[in-house]
């Protein structure tokens, strides 16, 4: 039996137990994302686009999705010992919504802030047009649509702020789970939010997250959006986060990846409107045997549109680290001002990253620059710290430290910034000498 | 204090110190001068303990120690302070952090209990005054962006707040305006005393008028080609150094016994 079989038997076991089964726009979509998936397959490094992630391994392990999602015994959550952050909080387990651990505040009036699969069984073609095929989706995003079960479905009526950031928490405690999130972020003209996506698993458990989300920026609206990426060490991360923007709307798109033993994310935004402005900020951090990979895309596809992106890198051990950074200047889209910035620190002697800028530029009053770095810690600067009776080992964490902060800094939910402070002191050695110099 | 026996030193396989001899005491000035190139930095950079210039003959004693064969934070640690020609640039790592990172790790090899926030802060506030220097300097990344007098004042902020026993300054006069000058030679002058001793690097007569040498050195292709009282620096300033080239190494006058 070959993947793709298998992967169809699955869709023919699951697809009655999904959420709207029963919704006809939603089984004709589902089938089209089953029919993208299986004219390819896996993606192979064939692929220009996965030449550097091999998405084997997951070929191999069978995952296998769960329609319903899968009882977790409180113990095994109690183990994911997830943070409680101030604001909304919404939890899935093994994919499915979990009322019971979740917890939403009083919201202003007129917003959605709910389950995607309590949309579907209520009020599905609320959802129709906002589950439209998208070119930049990946066959991973094919299969995401074909297998999804649920997710947060976020809708913000004009002029609508929620101030509190909304946390969703994805956790999976089953063993060879295939999970399907998606999540639909709508903000109608000048609304805005915070969303922070933060997916971990049970220590030691492999299974697959297969993520997609999606965010529809209205006019002037404002979305600042995070994923944080902690899954369990065994287990394989994908995610596509695709954002559309009209006019004078601001993104900012962070993405923190830290686990999994293969990542693969794919970020991309369009600007379908005059005016508007993205600012990716990245940072990954891999050790071991882990692969960590970006692909971001931004489409000037307007005039007047500024994007920027800070991505940085930490590898050690024998891992490996991709980044691939795509801007496209459409014909119309004078007055763009692009910048792209990659930098990686290489920790060990094995560790790698290939990083490539694309930029494909068609207009020409444009701005765009990139800049890319691969490199291991200077030895001036360590030489320096040294001489004024800093320990090597202290000095070099203080440079890895800086180095981080730069994209941490860019993190505006306060309390999601200190515990990556935390968290990245905590991976260092002597991060407590460090922490105490703050 | 410090012996220098005999050094040589090669970068890449290629000689750059070749027999160095150079002797300073507590309490002492020495001015090294000397061509562009001549391995004045090379000198103050193997003193801190720069590895990528590899020692082929010849040692370093410091307070009876053997120099070489410490890591560079212990002998930051020993009171070994270079104020570097060129200073680093940290981004990420502010200016703030760096003292407080030193000082401490200063006080817990000499078994003094950690500076608290106040104390440190109140320390380094009395430096900066006495270096001349902006409050808000110290909250900025080590020396980015920093013009560069702001650099060479930096250096010697560090120098008064860590007070080191053996100061090696290189060529930090260089760049630096009248009125800097000045301010860098008077946190000089605030560390100079009897148990102190001082290697000022430099191109210039200038900063010898503020900072009296007792010695002063010329370094010529790796060599220490002439030692003689401060006189040497006005008449090198006259001359040149081209005179000095064709005459033979002479031993250097600081070469006293302790
Ligand atoms: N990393 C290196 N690789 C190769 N050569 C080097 C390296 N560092 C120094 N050198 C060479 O060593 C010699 C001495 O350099 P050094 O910096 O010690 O000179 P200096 O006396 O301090 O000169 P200046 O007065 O210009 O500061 C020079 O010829 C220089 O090019
Ligand atoms: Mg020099």
């Amino acid at each position: 039996m070959t993947s793709t079989d298998r992967i169809l038997a699955d869709f023919i076991r699951a697809a009655p137990l999904l959420p709207g089964a029963g919704v006809a726009w939603l089984t004709r979509a589902r089938q089209a994302g089953l029919e993208r998936f299986a004219q390819t397959g896996f993606p192979t490094p064939r692929d220009e686009e996965w030449k550097y992630t091999s998405v084997a391994s997951i070929e191999k392990r069978s995952f296998t999705p769960l329609p319903n999602g899968a009882h977790a015994a409180p113990p095994e959550l109690n183990a994911l010992a997830f943070p409680h952050f101030p604001g909304h909080c919404v939890v899935f387990v093994n994919g499915r919504y979990s009322p019971a651990l979740s917890a939403v505040g009083l919201l202003p009036p007129g917003v959605a802030l709910e389950s995607v699969a309590d949309t579907l069984e209520r009020a599905p073609d609320a959802l129709e047009p906002l589950f439209a095929a998208d070119n930049r989706e990946t066959v991973f995003g094919a299969l995401n649509t074909a297998f999804m079960a649920d997710g947060l479905y976020l809708y913000l009526p004009r002029a609508t702020t929620i101030e509190e950031p909304i946390h969703l928490y994805f956790v999976v405690t089953n063993k060879n789970a295939a999970i399907h999130p998606r999540n639909v972020i709508v903000a109608e003209e000048g609304a805005r939010a915070t969303v922070v996506e933060h997916y971990a698993g049970t220590h030691g458990v492999a299974y697959l997250t297969n993520a997609v989300t999606r965010i529809f920026a209205g006019e002037q609206a404002a979305v600042d959006h995070y994923k944080l990426q902690q899954e369990a060490l065994q287990a394989f991360h994908v995610a596509g986060i695709h954002a559309t923007q009209d006019r004078g709307s601001r993104l900012w798109s962070h993405s923190i990846s830290l686990g999994a033993e293969i990542a693969r994310n794919d970020i991309s935004t369009t600007f379908d409107a005059e005016g508007c402005e993205a600012t990716l900020n990245g940072l990954y951090l891999a050790r071991g045997r882990q692969h960590v990979d970006h692909h971001t895309r931004i489409d000037h596809a307007k005039p007047g549109g500024t994007s920027r992106e800070y991505y940085r890198g930490l590898l050690d051990g024998a891992s490996r680290g991709v980044f691939n950074g795509k801007v496209i200047v459409h014909p119309q889209a004078q007055r763009t001002d692009a910048r792209q910035l990659n930098h990686n620190l290489l920790l060990s002697k094995d560790a790698e990253v290939d990083t490539k800028p694309q930029l494909e530029i068609y207009a020409d009053d444009v701005k765009c620059t990139h800049g890319a770095t691969v490199g291991q810690l200077d030895d001036a600067q360590l030489l320096y710290l040294r001489s004024r009776g800093v320990d090597e080992a202290v000095a070099r964490s203080l440079l890895v430290y800086a180095f981080a902060r730069d994209v941490i800094e860019r993190i505006r939910v306060g309390a999601l910034r200190s515990r990556l402070e935390e968290m990245l002191l905590a991976r260092l050695p002597q991060g407590e000498r460090v922490r105490a110099l703050a | 204090m410090l012996e220098v026996r005999n050094l040589q030193v090669s970068v890449e396989g290629k000689a750059i110190l070749r027999g160095i001899d150079l002797a300073v005491n507590a309490g002492e000035v020495h001015a090294i001068m000397g061509p562009n190139g001549s391995g004045k930095s090379t000198l103050a950079q193997v003193l801190a303990g720069r590895e990528s210039f590899t020692v082929t003959g010849g040692g370093v004693r410091y307070l009876s120690r053997d120099l070489l064969a410490m890591a560079p934070e212990e002998r930051a640690r020993e009171g070994v302070f270079l104020a570097f020609q060129y200073p680093v640039e940290v981004p990420g790592v502010s200016n703030v952090y760096l003292l407080k990172a030193a000082i401490n790790s200063l006080r817990k090899h000499r078994g003094l209990p950690e500076l608290d926030a106040i104390e440190f802060l109140g320390l380094v506030r009395e430096k900066m005054t006495l270096m001349d220097m902006a409050d808000e300097m110290i909250y900025r990344s080590v020396n980015e962006g920093f013009s560069g007098g702001e650099k060479k004042r930096n250096e010697i902020l560090q120098m008064a707040v860590l007070e080191p026993k053996l100061a090696i300054l290189d060529e930090t006069d260089s760049g630096l305006d009248i009125d800097a000058l000045k301010v860098v030679a008077r946190g000089i002058n605030a560390l100079r005393s009897a148990e102190r001793a001082i290697i000022l690097v430099t191109h210039y007569q200038r900063i010898l008028n503020y900072v009296a040498p007792d010695f002063v050195h010329v370094l010529s292709q790796g060599r220490i080609v002439r030692s003689g009282p401060r006189e040497l620096a006005l008449e090198l300033e006259q001359r040149g150094y081209g005179w000095l080239e064709e005459a033979a190494p002479t031993s250097p006058l600081g070469a006293s016994a302790k």
